[in-house]
């Protein structure tokens, strides 16, 4: 890692200019084009965008997955330079995701094995992160034997074992049932309050992004800028019914939709971003 | 276990065809199976009954088909975890291994008898060349199926390299290496065999080759018998140990 001098904000992660462009002549497809954006410690924003706007390809940059054509990524103020230590990651499609051939519990250790852990506390640790999403008794069973929803949740508690600063998730919970949706959304609430994780979730699902947001992050079409920066003013304590039908919600999603509905290439707001109205 | 009745039955048309056509060169089943126990089954009770050609020749036999197929096992696991890793280095050496395959391994036979002369060395290098394809080239398949997002959970959880290799790749492609190991199983035995009928003072081969020239017909169908319940009994054996190894498959879909 390069030595970089101290920053002087208080961001977590720090995301500068970056452009990515896939291919190059006439084939060439720009995924990102100067995008900047923070996210301060202990704070859940989600990235809201249409499909295939490269909200994946910003994901897979800021973790070190994929380097950038341009730009920077800051976390903790260090340029991301491969996968960073304190950084996790959860994939959309957890069915492939998790081990067919690790057990639930196996799966939820493997990040630990490297770890000069003993057994016993590997497998301790391996079943607090599975009772904290709510499957205490599965350990022993196999990924596939599971419904999706509790894939999706053994891949959370196996996020969540390595203990990461950051956890960056590609919309986690687009391939699973409405209702297994809202348990999913509340559980990642829940947990993120619980362990102070800092979340940056992306989403095309506009009533999840202000649902689960401490902040929402708008982006365009390909290639993805920063359309808006919404502050979420809803009450710490959400609920499904009851916060989905606040005029507070209400109002935030409409602008939200609306922004979605109106990007023109042109017109982008400045990353200063805007307070809603309600 | 349904064909088992059928086996018994070719059993007894076999010994009513060979009792009424009453050839020297088809002795009846029964009689093959007495030459089976005289030859094999009437030594000292302490070693459980096992005659002298049983440690002469048949185990012999066995040591070389399975330490062949140990080491082309090794050796096919590892180049071929290695290639199928790379992007590029089966490029070069693709179209070389597509050649050596090609060659039948028996006529590589005359060549390694003049590199190691008569005995276990050639024998071990016929098995090996012929077992290792296999193995490599399945194993190259395996390596290079592993999934996409499966290649990205495991590097942003920082896998280090030996459970990259260890609890990610081997296991992916172990459903493609256990049906190399099996396809090798059986060529080690059928090379077993051949160079044994050609450069060897002893083993399987080389008894049934004598039986023939001295005209002991059911010694000859004995040593035949039992080349096949070797074959089967080694690929029953290893059917259990991928039963075990690949229980993860049995439900999951991507059993392949």
């Amino acid at each position: 890692m390069t030595a970089v001098p101290p920053q002087t904000t208080q961001h977590m992660l720090d995301v500068r200019h970056l452009r990515h462009t896939y291919g190059d002549g006439p084939d060439a497809h720009a995924a990102l084009d100067d995008l900047s954006f923070t996210v301060a410690a202990g704070e859940l924003a989600c990235i809201v965008g249409p499909s295939g706007c490269g909200k994946s390809t910003l994901l897979r940059t800021v973790a070190g997955l994929l380097a950038p054509g341009g730009g920077d990524v800051l976390l903790h103020g260090t340029p991301v330079r491969g996968v960073p230590a304190d950084l996790a990651f959860v994939f959309q499609d957890y069915s492939r995701s998790l081990f067919p051939w690790l057990t639930v519990r196996r799966n939820v250790e493997f990040p630990l094995n490297w770890r000069s852990l003993p057994r016993a506390e590997r497998r301790d640790r391996a079943q607090q992160e599975l009772e904290r999403v709510g499957l205490p008794d599965v350990g022993g069973r196999y990924p596939w034997q599971l419904s999706g929803g509790m894939q999706q949740r053994v891949a959370i508690a196996r996020a969540l074992a390595t203990e990461p600063a950051l956890l960056l998730m590609d919309e986690p919970f687009a391939s699973v049932d409405a209702q297994t949706r809202f348990e999913l959304e509340d559980l990642l609430r829940r947990v993120q309050r619980e362990r102070g994780t800092t979340v940056l979730l992306v989403t095309h699902d506009i009533d999840e992004s202000v649902y689960l947001a401490d902040r929402v992050l708008v982006l365009t079409g390909a290639p993805a800028g920063l359309l808006a920066d919404l502050p979420v003013d809803l009450p710490e304590q959400r609920d499904q019914i009851a916060t989905r039908e606040s005029a507070a919600f209400v109002a935030l999603r409409a602008e939200v939709a609306r922004l979605l509905r109106t990007r023109s290439p042109g017109a982008r707001s400045p990353s200063g971003g805007r307070s809603p109205s309600a | 276990m349904r064909g088992w009745p059928v086996v018994l039955a070719a059993l007894v048309l076999g010994e009513i065809g060979t009792r009424v056509a009453q050839h020297p060169f088809f002795p009846s089943p029964s009689a093959v199976l007495a030459t089976a126990a005289q030859v094999w089954l009437t030594g000292p009770p302490q070693r459980l009954l096992l005659a002298d050609p049983v440690f002469d020749d048949v185990l012999p036999s066995l040591a070389r088909a399975l330490g062949g197929w140990l080491i082309a096992a090794v050796l096919g696991v590892t180049c071929g975890v290695l290639l199928g890793r790379s992007r590029t280095a089966l490029d070069y050496v693709g179209p070389l291994f597509a050649f050596a395959r090609a060659i039948p391994p028996p006529t590589l036979i005359p060549v390694f008898l003049v590199l190691f002369g008569i005995g276990t060395r050639m024998q071990l290098a016929t098995i090996v060349f012929a077992t290792v394809w296999p193995v490599l080239l399945n194993t190259v398949d395996g390596v290079r199926s592993l999934d996409r997002v499966q290649v990205d959970t495991a590097r942003s959880l920082r896998t280090p390299r030996p459970w990259w290799i260890g609890m990610v790749v081997l296991p992916a492609a172990l459903p493609d290496i256990f049906a190399g190991l099996r396809l090798s199983l059986s060529i080690a035995v059928i090379l077993m065999v051949v160079s044994e009928l050609v450069g060897a003072a002893n083993g399987i081969g080389y008894e049934l080759l004598l039986a023939q020239r001295q005209f002991d017909f059911p010694l000859m169908w004995a040593w035949i018998g039992l080349l096949g319940a070797l074959g089967y009994g080694l690929n029953a054996l290893l059917l259990a140990v991928e039963r075990r190894a690949l229980g993860w498959t049995a439900l999951h879909g991507t059993g392949r």
